[in-house]
């Protein structure tokens, strides 16, 4: 009997592996996943060796102001005669950090909302009118008020950017839950004395994954394009630090006589959020080909 | 029908209630006191007393947002600090710019959103398909502010064809130059719209392509652009209104951004200025008026999808 | 004898998958006679619904290869016609009505529109002359408070009431010939009675052709002259109804009939054919129905079989039962 129930366990699992298996593999045969996965491997690596450039990136160098783009500045300097490459590089970390920050707090915290409204019908208006409300307000703007109450740090940002997102993910896992609650194997695990805790992690939250990771990816790209546009607003991480939104704000000025300053930074980001873009769009088309609206 | 559009105004209530708390809350966000924030760190502890009363932050705080609740039952949004103005004057002074400026760059986005979508859905596959799609991907991944910069440096600065800045209101200028000072923000701001509908779109299309009533439509003998202008796009368009609250929600947001980059004097620079001088009613106010504006211009769109979808006419 | 209204000769449909090329309908041919009903009879991906979308060109383009074979109606070829000359055959002279009468009409668009289409497309009416028309088809097809019905949207109307319309919209041009995919298929047992009686009842009194595609042998007995039974893109047997009904020559066909209810005989469980419709992109050597056929025999798995004439009228796609039937016939061959 105990081995029955092994061997039915074991074949579960098989079948769970060889469906993983199968994902994977259509994953590596989308073009636009492959292509995405690709930038935004190269962005990370690009992070992690900033220090290999050997340069401080807030070091001044008064006499190397404005250097254009040549052998030893690759990017150029800036007006203090910071070298660009690497405070584009630096920048590069702290972009992906709140990126990544962004999509995990927002995916985790819309996904408790989200699985905790499908599951208890009372709170599920309270909970849904809250993310009406954090949704009346443009969601950059929602991000600006909030990030200039917590004051200009990274981590203001990141919950600012988080907040903002909420809504929309817990919106597309509710929407899932309440489709996979319906389901009989629901009222199967509930007959059977499930408690609402393991129908909502056993259950309801796996059956979520998908649209819930390809959300979270373009929340991912969204979150790179707002961070730079709060730091060009004055509302980021403060100055000096490497932003790529700090860094054109601040070459603005002189985009004029030395274009270089904010022409890089501004390819970081549309590469990143490009890379991110494309690397949903595939997850999307994989994991999740009914979800068509990406809001 | 009427019915209907005061259902949904009732359904709005709480949410504009539950958003009102959630602004208030945000002074109360800020680290250590409120008022010592505002006045900055080099204020005598007069200047800081006066804020205290001025915004009543010396009382109770559940009588405070008593208050709160007041005021906007009477339409009082609050006082600037910095202007000397109330934010409902202030709003409504900046309000034409953003408006302008918002209109300008929907009715770019509307037709060539949709439009991009369509061709794209309709030649699925092709390299039409793959051209336009970059496009779009493209617009959603391009920050619009370092597009507008570019777009400054150079259409303005080496083509000389629009002012790199400013804003012309129409009662001044009349309508060319208010156009020209609006146009190129307005096409910088519709770029990520743009990108957004039309992915939207072409998948919202290709669903439509696959539908039976479709094939119905071929085998009557229909041609095939009637078959796409009549019967496939009414259709695309049902999903395509959903998303336009979240359009309009973009492109608002947006131009916060922009009209930094091209100096426009509107809401958006109204907000940022607020943050910057640490104007918290100002900030406040103007982004309780938006929260507001957006509940209703929401429901506006629930109505506009009545019109399309005759299923939901009828309920 | 008068030349058939509408001939298919040699038609091959292939299609892409994710598996590659797959052969969904293989040198299929059929005639259908003025005023003649025609059933084709089959399981779903025996490649019967291909062969009638291939009639009228609407099979999805994007996946499949352009059918080859000559379909010929009127003196020409269907298949090498003009788009604009084929759509005015479209809903002018042959129509079509499909499975699903929910998804089938345009949610945006009133009935009268629907109907009205056709009319103006086909016989340039005006607008107010189309809808009178078109409140005339509902009464034809016996929709009730037809003038009311027709400004409404299909949202409103029963599966049923939607399959009406949708013969309405088929036959609002006079069509000489009607291909009914599965019409009542997606409808309740009663309302598919009223449908095929509605359907026989026209046939009748405008004089169509009709080819009726379905996988009920109940159907087919009730409406069909001459009937075709299809497997795994081919056919297998043609017959005359009442012969096939007595005395199926293919193995196949036998056991499609051996699976209908049978009201006077009390049997526990319904007889199946053993296994499943094979994997259209499987290659089987000789017959596709070897590996389930209960009579099958070594030559069978090695030999493609022809379809052999079995009688009058009468044609049958297996060599071993064609012989026990005509014994001369094996000589000769």
């Amino acid at each position: 009997m105990a081995e029955s129930a092994a061997t039915i366990l074991a074949s579960g699992e098989a079948i769970a592996a060889r469906r993983r298996f199968r994902v994977l593999r259509k994953l590596l045969h989308h073009r636009s996943f492959m292509v995405g996965f690709i930038i935004v491997l190269l962005m990370v690596i690009a992070a992690l060796c900033a220090p290999l450039t050997g340069v401080d990136p807030n070091a001044m160098r008064v006499r190397m102001r404005f250097r254009p783009p040549q052998e030893t500045w690759w990017f150029g300097t800036d007006q203090f005669g910071r070298d660009l490459f690497t405070r584009v590089l630096y920048g590069a970390q702290l972009s992906l950090w709140i990126g990544l920050s962004v999509a995990v707090l927002s995916g985790v915290v819309g996904a408790a909302i989200g699985v905790l409204s499908a599951q208890y019908r009372k709170l599920d208006s309270l909970l849904m009118r809250i993310m009406d409300a954090l949704m009346a307000a443009p969601a950059i703007l929602l991000a600006i008020g909030l990030g200039a109450a917590l004051g200009p740090q990274t981590h203001s940002v990141i919950i600012a950017l988080a907040v903002a997102y909420i809504p929309r993910t817990a919106r597309i896992v509710r929407a899932s839950a309440l489709v996979t609650r319906e389901l009989e194997f629901i009222e199967a695990a509930r007959v059977s004395g499930a408690s609402n805790m393991r129908i909502m992690f056993k259950h309801l939250l796996p059956n979520a994954t998908g649209p819930l990771l390809v959300q979270s990816t373009f929340v991912f790209a969204y979150a790179i394009l707002a961070e730079a546009a709060l730091s060009f607003l004055g509302i980021g991480p403060p100055p000096p630090a490497p932003s790529w939104g700090n860094i054109i704000a601040e070459g603005r000025q002189f985009a004029v006589q030395a274009w270089w300053i904010m022409l890089f930074p501004g390819f970081a980001i549309s590469l990143a959020a490009l890379g991110m873009n494309l690397l949903g769009d595939g997850l999307r088309d994989v994991l999740d080909p009914r979800l068509k609206v990406e809001s | 029908m009427l019915r209907g559009i005061l259902m949904r105004l009732s359904q709005a209530v709480p949410v504009l209630l539950i958003f009102s708390v959630m602004v208030f809350m945000l002074m109360h966000l800020l680290p250590g006191d409120p008022a010592l924030a505002i006045a900055g760190p080099d204020a005598t502890p007069e200047a800081v007393q006066a804020i205290r009363q001025q915004l009543g932050l010396d009382r109770p705080l559940p009588i405070q947002l008593l208050e709160w609740f007041a005021h906007i039952a009477v339409g009082n949004f609050g006082e600037s600090i910095t202007l000397k103005q109330s934010v409902v004057s202030a709003v409504v002074e900046r309000l034409p710019v953003t408006l302008s400026l918002s209109l300008v760059s929907l009715i770019v986005t509307l037709p060539i959103g949709i439009g991009l979508g369509v061709v794209a859905a309709y030649w699925r596959n092709s390299w039409i398909d793959a051209f336009v799609m970059v496009l779009a991907l493209l617009g959603v991944s391009l920050p619009g502010f370092w597009v507008g910069i570019l777009s400054v440096l150079y259409f303005s600065v080496q083509l000389g064809w629009f002012p790199p800045s400013g804003y012309v209101p129409l009662t001044e200028g009349g309508f060319w130059p208010w156009f020209a000072s609006l146009i190129q923000p307005a096409i910088v701001l519709a770029l990520f719209q743009i990108g957004f509908l039309a992915r939207i779109t072409r998948s919202a299309m290709l669903d439509v392509l696959d539908q039976d009533f479709i094939r119905t439509a071929r085998a009557k003998g229909v041609d095939e652009w009637t078959t796409i202008a009549k019967h496939a796009f009414r259709n695309t368009l049902i999903p395509v209104v959903t998303v336009l609250g979240i359009t309009l929600s973009l492109l608002v947001g947006g131009s916060v951004v922009i009209e930094q980059v091209f100096a426009l004097p509107g809401i958006g620079r109204l907000i940022v200025q607020g943050i910057l001088n640490r104007d918290y009613p100002l900030v406040q106010g103007t982004m309780l008026l938006f929260g507001f504006a957006f509940v209703l211009i929401n429901i506006l769109v629930d109505i506009i999808y009545t019109f399309v979808d005759p299923r939901v006419r009828y309920g | 004898m008068a030349p058939p209204l509408l001939e298919v000769d040699d038609l091959t449909v292939r299609f892409r998958t994710d598996a590659g090329w797959m052969t969904a309908v293989d040198r299929v041919s059929l005639a259908v006679g003025e005023g003649e009903a025609l059933g084709i009879v089959g399981e779903s991906g025996s490649g019967k619904s291909v062969t009638a979308l291939s009639i009228l060109r609407l099979h999805a383009a994007a996946t499949t290869r352009m059918p080859t074979g000559k379909i010929t109606y009127g003196g020409r070829d269907l298949l090498t016609l003009p788009t604009r000359e084929m759509r005015q055959i479209r809903g002018g002279e042959i129509a079509m009505i499909f499975q699903d009468p929910m998804s089938s009409l345009n949610p945006v668009l009133t009935i009268a529109d629907q109907i009205g289409e056709s009319l103006r497309l086909h016989q340039g009416v005006d607008q107010a002359t189309a809808r009178k028309r078109a409140i005339e088809l509902l009464e034809l097809v016996r929709i009730p408070d037809a003038a009311r019905r027709v400004d409404e949207y299909p949202h409103r109307l029963s599966g049923g009431m939607r399959q009406r319309v949708m013969i309405a919209i088929a036959i609002a041009c006079r069509p000489k010939l009607l291909i009914a995919d599965e019409p009542t298929t997606a409808l309740d047992v009663t309302i598919q009675a009223q449908i095929l009686d509605l359907l026989r009842d026209l046939q009748r009194e405008l004089g169509m052709s009709v080819i009726l595609i379905t996988h009920d042998m109940g159907v087919i007995a009730e409406f069909a002259r001459r009937v075709m039974v299809m497997y795994a893109g081919r056919v297998v047997e043609v017959a005359p109804v009442g012969q096939m009904f007595r005395s199926p020559v293919h193995p196949y066909t036998e056991g499609l009939l051996s699976a209908i209810p049978k009201l006077d005989v009390d049997v526990r469980r319904l007889p199946t054919i053993a296994g499943s419709i094979p994997d259209p992109t499987a290659v089987i050597p000789g017959c596709r129905y070897s590996p389930r056929c209960p009579l099958v025999q070594e030559a069978c798995r090695r030999d493609s079989p022809a379809l052999l004439p079995a009688g009058p009228e009468r044609e049958a796609r297996c060599p071993p039962r064609v012989a026990m039937i005509t014994p001369s016939k094996e000589t000769v061959a």
